[in-house]
């Protein structure tokens, strides 16, 4: 690329960040197709303080240097999770917020499409 | 690299975490049920407390895994934390015996191999830290544990590298015995650990490799590094059987572990296990282990081997080891030096928050 | 994988490379490309360029590589070993290219260690030393900006190792600008400390700017195989300008001092003054930097490794 051209990064993402400790980079989850055909899958989390940043860990962390993969990165707490067991009676199966590493996502509107 | 297997450390630090909880629970996250004290109330559940742990037991038992979300005795969920913390923090601290030796590497393919590997254990650290996540700690707690002294880590970290050899032979033997430790964690109760293990472990085992392969190229080459090489050796040799932490009678987590499937094998069956394979190896490779009683039993089809100095072992893991100090004031450094860092970050982030939100 | 025996475990032959790095699963870093220097190309000449191009990167990464275990978060750690060893990568390629094209048949590691310090031909830029987070990433923002730049050119070279070297090099060189312009962005945005602070950072790093745009005799003599560094300016300008504008940062004024460097050869009179990096003629830096880096190689001149 030998364009002036540079992306937006640290530009900064949606949602607010105004309920986290200042210095205290809020928890994503990290999502990744590692190869054409294939769903992305749950693979960890990290810290980040924006999406941007985030995509760039998970980048690093997740694919170590992996070109062609795509990742999406979602705040943990943006996460709205049922419970896959529902043998355990006291989880509703619904409304339940923020859970870090579920096993059944539903994927909520918000994940960027990148 | 790491060397901490389920409950490769003596147990002192079992019972500090605040009986209060596992640990902070992170802003935001406050609504995680996280076992029966987290209950909402009213929800009715004391009556059927003990189905849950049933519940519990049977899953372990059929050889499933407890996932995040699942029910779990506090004492389940205090004791992976510690664990995989205390893993993590490993992980973390083991970068810098080896960062030591990364800008003087003799070669640049070393230089790059060497780099790339104490990356990993960064990444390493980062995926364990994940799973502790899951349980409810908070990175940022843990952390805070690790440099003041309140978590342990492996204490074969606290032992200096004095030459570039010592890069091989803690691939050799520090990487070798932490994959015997950490291979039958692949197989942990914890799900959110064993996956990470998992992963780990295909990455650890290049790094055993890289060491020996050094090693191997060391020895073909002039007497000066086979010196460095044998020195080498001798000084990690010990050092690496202590990884596994004390001997059965005096490792009183094990039965616990073991029963809740987060331990497969006891220290001492690790230890000779790594003693049996890592014989062979320095006979191909040309060195001495220093033990004069190293030898064969037919009879029990193992290697007998040399006590070991487990006043040593009290000493180092008590912070007296010769680099414990170095170590947590280096990880203290980055991580306080670092603040204004992340606060900067944090602050440009609810910048932009507040800039789109005024803009709305 | 087995799970029981350790044995299984690392013995395991499923190496599908993907977990190292590039650069590190191979010996001769060009195996199986062509390094015959095409025709009508001088030999010397195209080997200087690859020392110059070869030593930004390696001593760069030397740089980056002192940030081990010291980065401000863990997930930074991550970064700024990728980027060390994305120049490190570099650097092996255009080093053993400069001794295939110079017909010495020397190694990377004959130039990167057996070279003295009058021998190196990085730019400054390169090698003095960081005062803090934010004076790593003003130094990487202009490094990488200039860099991406040249490599964008380069893939246009008449040497075909060169213009390979320079397609990888442009994605790395890609994300290093990214990483570098987010975090200035950060920086510059964030607390009024962090904005001190990086636009102390630009301060130290703007005066050794100047001289990444002089073109030395080497590179005028290579029309069509080198990059004219001259003809960098205008992005680098525009990039900067957008990225210091988001950041709410300045370029310090005094940041133009005289350029220096490019004679190509040894004045007659002798002096540093008016010379810089592509010259030979280093910072008070270099010194240390190359003992560190030369240190266990030289000690143990007949070894293996």
């Amino acid at each position: 690329m030998s364009s002036g051209e540079i992306s937006s990064t640290g530009m900064g993402t949606g949602s607010g960040m105004s309920g986290e400790p200042r210095s205290n980079w809020p928890l994503f989850e990290v999502f990744l197709r590692s190869k054409r055909g294939l769903n992305h899958v749950h693979v960890g989390s990290l810290h980040a303080a924006d999406a941007t940043m985030a995509l760039h860990h998970a980048r690093d962390l997740y694919t170590r240097r992996n070109e062609g993969v795509s990742i999406w990165v979602v705040k943990a707490a943006d996460i709205t999770a049922s419970s896959p067991d529902e043998k355990d009676p006291f989880f509703a199966p619904s409304g339940d917020k923020v859970y870090r590493h579920p096993t059944f996502y539903e994927i909520p509107q918000s994940v960027p499409h990148i | 690299m790491t060397g901490l297997g389920a409950g490769s450390g003596p147990g002192p630090q079992a019972g500090r975490w605040p009986e209060t909880g596992a640990g902070p629970l992170q802003e935001g996250v406050g609504a995680v049920p996280r076992g029966a004290g987290a209950l909402k109330p009213g929800a009715g559940i004391a009556a059927d407390a003990g189905a849950l742990e049933r519940y519990f037991e049977e899953t372990i038992a059929r050889d499933r895994r407890i996932e995040p979300r699942d029910w779990m005795p506090d004492a389940y969920r205090k004791t992976m934390i510690r664990q995989i913390a205390q893993h993590a923090h490993s992980e973390i601290i083991g970068m810098q015996p080896e960062g030591n030796w990364v800008t003087r590497a003799p070669s640049l393919r070393r230089k790059a191999i060497l780099l790339a590997k104490v990356q990993d254990e960064a990444g390493h650290g980062l995926y364990l830290y994940s799973a502790a996540e899951t349980l409810g700690a908070d990175r940022a707690d843990l952390t805070d544990r690790l440099i003041t002294g309140r978590q342990k880590y492996s204490s074969i970290f606290n032992y200096p590298t004095l030459t570039f050899a010592d890069v091989g032979v803690i691939g050799w033997l520090v990487d070798g015995a932490a994959i015997c430790n950490q291979v039958p964690l692949c197989r942990s109760s914890y799900g959110p650990y064993a996956r990470a293990m998992i992963r780990i472990c295909k990455e650890e085992s290049f790094h055993q490799r890289q060491g020996y392969e050094l090693l191997m190229t060391m020895m073909r080459g002039t007497s000066a590094q086979r010196e460095m090489v044998q020195d080498a050796t001798n000084r990690w040799w010990w050092p690496s059987l202590m990884m596994f932490g004390p001997p059965d009678e005096q490792s009183p987590n094990t039965e616990q572990s073991m029963r809740w499937r987060i331990k497969r094998h006891t220290n001492d069956d690790l230890r000779q296990r790594f003693v049996d394979m890592t014989v062979p190896q320095a006979e191909a490779l040309g060195v001495t282990l220093p033990d004069p009683e190293l030898r064969w039993n037919a009879e029990r089809d193992h290697y007998d081997f040399g006590e070991i100095d487990w006043s040593e072992f009290k000493r180092v893991i008590g912070g007296n080891g010769p680099c414990n100090a170095q170590r947590i004031a280096a990880r203290r450094a980055a991580h306080e030096g670092g603040a204004w860092v992340r606060e900067a970050a944090a602050a440009h982030a609810a910048k932009v928050a507040a800039r789109a939100e005024a803009a709305a | 994988m087995g799970f029981d025996t350790a044995y299984e475990a690392i013995s395991e032959e499923s190496d599908s490379g993907h977990r190292w790095a590039f650069g590190t699963g191979f010996t001769d870093p060009l195996a199986g490309v062509d390094t015959a220097v095409p025709a009508g190309i001088d030999g010397a000449d195209l080997a200087a360029y690859c020392l110059m191009l070869g030593d930004d990167a390696l001593i760069l990464s030397h740089r980056l590589q002192q940030w081990l275990a010291r980065a401000p978060e863990l997930e930074e750690e991550t970064a700024l070993a990728n980027i060390a060893l994305d120049l490190l990568g570099q650097a092996r390629l255009l080093l053993t290219r400069a001794g295939r094209a110079d017909g010495s048949d020397r190694t990377e590691d004959d130039y990167a260690f057996d070279r003295t310090e009058r021998e190196f031909r990085n730019v400054r830029m390169a090698e003095v030393t960081d005062v803090d987070f934010a004076g790593l990433i003003a130094r990487l923002l202009v490094f990488s900006t200039w860099r991406l730049a040249l490599l964008g050119r380069l893939r246009e070279s008449a040497d075909p190792v060169l213009a390979a070297v320079a397609a990888q090099g442009v994605n790395e060189l890609t994300y290093h600008r990214d990483y570098a312009a987010g975090w200035t962005i950060r920086l510059g945005d964030g607390t009024d400390y962090s904005r001190q602070r990086m636009q102390a950072g630009l301060a130290a790093v703007a005066p050794l700017a100047a001289e990444l745009f002089v073109p030395s005799a080497v590179e005028q003599r290579l029309a069509g195989v080198a990059v004219n560094p001259e003809d960098l300016r205008p992005e680098w300008d525009a990039v900067l300008a957008q990225v210091l504008a988001a950041a709410g940062l300045d370029w310090p004024e005094a940041g133009w001092p005289e350029a220096a460097g490019g004679s190509g050869g040894s004045s007659p009179r002798g002096g540093t003054v008016g010379k810089a990096g592509r010259d030979g003629v280093h910072t008070e830096a270099m010194g240390y930097l190359l003992a560190e880096l030369q240190s266990v190689a030289r000690a143990l001149p007949e070894a293996t490794w």
